[in-house]
């Protein structure tokens, strides 16, 4: 019996959860996909469909074969890590899959890597000086802000900086060669800078709730009055307390990040897994699109679980179950 | 109210020159700050970015899936003819070719020197391989139809080939300008289609679908006037906003597909210009004229004399666009017919057709989506609006862009649609207004019309095939089923750093599809 076999067996268990919930998603999207009018191809040709092409196609893919053996053998494939061949371009998917995820992934966790310590650092700064000037600052700045549909962000800020201002770059944005390099970095500033203000407001707005609920506790209230200086109050007594909504609030928010970005992704004209999906979703590109939403689904499921686990580490009361 | 004026002003000259028809070829009109020596300069990096392109798109330019491949494989590769900015056709990789039988015979000499990108010569091989890999029941070439007219393809000699089909066509050299008849190499018995290889003046060097491609400059392209580029970076940007801005703050050079709204607003930043061509672009309405009540010719009259197209042209292209005669053929086409009188929106009219199909008044639905072009959804609105004092009812009826082709157009009774135009009028008659296409989007069959279809194939005399052409658009325009309100002029914008020469080609969106080996670097 270690301390940490509850989190060990929570993690068994939600891992477990987590692929039955993606296979169901798997099977749903499939059905998604049939239950959508026209097939792949019918609107892979488009206007320029005839009835020969059509048959051409659909006999090649097999998709005169029941929807239910096709969903097998996808997901026998799968099974085995392989997302098979796009059927519009014969490419594979798992290497378009990676470079795309890749791009999505660099876009995202540099805005989290902004984001999260700024609100954090917000959230602290605006309980410390509570109903004081910068209090009122940062929530009426961050109100407008969240109030802001997140292509206007974008449009505004390339209207400032790359057109006014002469600094930062317009689209399209397309990091070239390994992703983590300052040039890259120096490129996606301005998409960054509109994710970072798109979900900035939500977590500092929850930092700044869940910590002046903790803030009003008597045991706080003792700490002033022993002669604790404000900011270690809110460090060391407050901020433990109040971990478990905040990694809560920053998982779903760096979910959005991976997945809500499409938006963002269109504006800049940035290649990222967004983009990727919609294209394969028009002409109904199933291996593409089921693909995408297995990783789209698996980021959320990892992300939940890693907020939960935090969450229980952080309460020692979680910690030993009765 | 400037802007109104000057859209009003190019308006009204376009309709004077359709009045005396001396717009039968492509007009290009510049922006304001004309660059001022127009010679092509050799050097710099192309950067273009389009509002074509998926991360879907297949290299084979047999399918053709977006206008992106086109461009691209225009780019890279060459077909044996090409259509020049007068609209005429001229040699590629066909050096000269020589018809009998009234066109049903084809003989084409190859250029001779030419190599591929992979240093392999072309030759009849390469030229017979890519013509017969549309052909046959199984392909899935978006040519398929043209290619099938083919009934053997013979290889005289390594530089001359002979191609019999099935029946006569006078246009056959022309249609083989068409993008997906680009010219594949052949290596070891297997024809490279997706490997990006071909004859073309740039060399493609990094493709990432839907994304981006680069290519550089071939130094052994055999054309010697072209090509004037070191580099070329073509960029999909899809969303116009992006594409507007991309050129706004300097990240590429020439953009496509500006929308009409915002074209005047943008031509007034310092350091870029619109370039507009007249194109064969054009925005229909095609009825199912075997379902009542559009089986009624006089239905059909009523609903083409009851569309305020001049309003149309002013309010949804907002004046970038030509008016449409509910034919397909642009001003721009050497066969287009300008002694045929324009018709006007009147009410009186489409009522008294109203009275001879025995009708006081029509209700009918006109389906449409936002996206299948820009302004569709505002048309159908303009539409009803205008033609309710004409005792017509037209309701329109809105619904997702997701699967309309497969599930709207050509099932719907009245839909909205569009059609790109083609190279030649049989082309365009043989794919929308042909009884047997299967295409025909009307579901049109005038015995007349494809008599003369079949007639216009064979006949080699210019003057003669001129008159039939004539008479086809005047059957088309007074029987046929679709209303044609405009054609769509192609608008471009480019950055005081890229020469465009001074005839555009309308064919095509960019110059033809071919502004990458035909536009230069200025440096300014």
């Amino acid at each position: 019996m270690t301390k940490y076999q509850p989190i060990m067996r929570l993690v068994a268990l939600r891992i477990t959860a987590g692929l039955l919930l993606i296979l169901a998603i798997s099977a749903f999207l499939f059905l998604g996909l049939e239950l959508l009018p026209g097939d792949f191809a019918q609107n892979f040709l488009g206007q320029t469909a005839t009835p020969e092409s059509v048959a051409a196609i659909r006999q090649e893919l097999g998709l005169d074969v029941p929807a239910v053996s096709r969903y097998l053998g996808w997901l026998q494939g799968v099974a085995t890590g392989d997302f098979g061949e796009s059927w519009a371009n014969r490419k594979d998917v798992n290497e378009q899959l990676f470079s795309r995820f890749a791009n999505t992934f660099f876009l995202a966790s540099t805005a989290a890597l902004v984001a999260v310590p700024l609100a954090l650092f917000l959230g602290v700064v605006s309980v410390h000086f509570h109903n004081k000037f910068p209090d009122h600052a940062i929530n009426i700045v961050s109100l407008a802000a969240i109030s802001m549909p997140d292509f206007f962000v974008g449009y505004l800020l390339i209207f400032f900086f790359a057109l006014v201002l002469g600094v930062g770059y317009g689209p399209p944005i397309v990091p070239e060669g390994p992703l983590w390099t300052l040039q890259n970095l120096e490129l996606i500033a301005l998409p960054v800078m509109t994710l970072v203000i798109v979900v900035l407001a939500h977590m500092m707005r929850m930092t700044k709730a869940a910590l002046l609920n903790v803030m009003e506790s008597p045991y706080i209230e003792t700490a002033e009055l022993k002669g604790v200086r404000p900011l270690r109050v809110i460090w060391k007594h407050a901020a433990p307390n109040t971990i478990a909504p905040i990694a809560n609030v920053v998982a779903l928010n760096m979910a959005y990040l991976v997945v809500g970005v499409v938006v963002i992704e269109v504006v800049f004209a940035y290649p990222g897994m967004g983009q990727y999906f919609i294209d394969a979703v028009t002409i109904r590109d199933m291996p593409v699109v089921q693909a995408c939403g297995i990783v789209f689904s698996a980021v959320y499921v990892i992300l939940n679980m890693l907020a939960d686990i935090i969450s229980i580490i952080a309460n020692p009361r979680l910690m030993h179950p009765k | 109210m400037k802007k109104n004026a000057k859209t009003t002003g190019l308006h009204q000259t376009r309709r004077q020159l359709l009045a005396t028809g001396l717009a039968a070829a492509a007009v290009p009109i510049l922006g304001a700050r004309q660059t001022f020596a127009n010679t092509p300069t050799q050097g710099g990096t192309l950067r273009l970015g389009t509002g074509h392109g998926s991360t879907s798109d297949s290299m084979d330019p047999a399918l053709n899936t977006s206008a992106f491949i086109t461009l691209l494989s225009g780019a890279f590769a060459n077909r044996l003819t090409e259509i020049d900015p007068n609209g005429e056709i001229t040699p590629e990789l066909a050096e000269s070719w020589e018809g009998s039988e009234n066109g049903k015979v084809w003989h084409f000499k190859l250029r001779q020197g030419v190599t591929f990108h992979n240093g392999k010569t072309m030759d009849a091989d390469d030229v017979i391989a890519t013509l017969n890999a549309h052909r046959g029941e199984e392909s899935q070439s978006s040519v398929k139809a043209l290619a099938n007219q083919i009934n053997e393809i013979t290889k005289i000699s390594a530089s001359e080939i002979k191609i019999e089909l099935t029946g006569a066509n006078a246009d056959y050299p022309l249609l083989l300008s068409a993008g997906a008849f680009a010219i594949m190499p052949l290596v070891d018995g297997e024809l490279q289609t997706e490997a990006g290889i071909g004859t073309g003046g740039y060399i493609l060097e990094r493709i990432d679908m839907g994304v981006k491609a680069v290519l550089r400059k071939n130094p052994a392209y055999f054309k010697e006037n072209a090509a004037f580029f070191d580099a070329v970076e073509i960029n999909i940007i899809n969303d116009p906003s992006a594409r507007q801005n991309a050129l706004l703050t300097g990240r590429v050079d020439v953009i496509d597909q500006v929308t009409p709204k915002t074209a005047d607003l943008l031509a007034r930043r310092p350091g870029v210009r619109l370039v507009e061509v007249a194109g064969s672009l054009h925005y229909t309405f095609p009825m199912l004229t075997n379902t009542a009540p559009f089986d009624d010719n006089n239905v059909r009259l009523a609903l083409k004399y009851g569309c305020n197209r001049t309003e149309m042209v002013e309010k949804v292209l907002r004046g970038h666009g030509t008016l449409g005669n509910d034919h397909p053929i642009p001003v721009t086409d050497r066969y287009f017919n300008a002694d045929l009188e324009q018709r006007q929106f009147d009410p009186d009219k489409a009522k008294f057709h109203l009275k001879e199909a025995g009708l006081d008044s029509l209700e009918v639905q006109l389906t449409a989506s936002e996206s299948i072009w820009i302004g569709a959804l505002e048309a159908v609105q303009l539409y009803s609006e205008r033609s309710k004092g004409a005792g017509l009812n037209i309701i329109p009826k809105k619904v997702p862009n997701d699967g309309y082709w497969s599930n709207v157009w050509m099932k719907e009774p009245w839909s909205a649609a569009y059609w790109s135009g083609r190279a030649t009028p049989d082309w365009m008659f043989t794919a929308a207004y042909s009884a047997d296409s299967s295409w025909n989007d009307t579901f049109w069959a005038h015995d007349r019309f494809n008599e003369l279809l079949v007639k216009g194939r064979s006949e080699l005399d210019e003057s003669v095939r001129a008159g039939i052409y004539h008479e086809m658009q005047q059957i088309v325009s007074d029987e046929g089923g679709t209303v044609i309100p405009m054609f769509a002029n192609h608008i471009m914008s480019v950055s005081d750093k890229i020469g465009v020469p001074d005839k555009v080609g309308g064919d095509w969106e960019l110059d033809g599809g071919r502004a990458i080996e035909r536009w230069w670097y200025t440096g300014n």
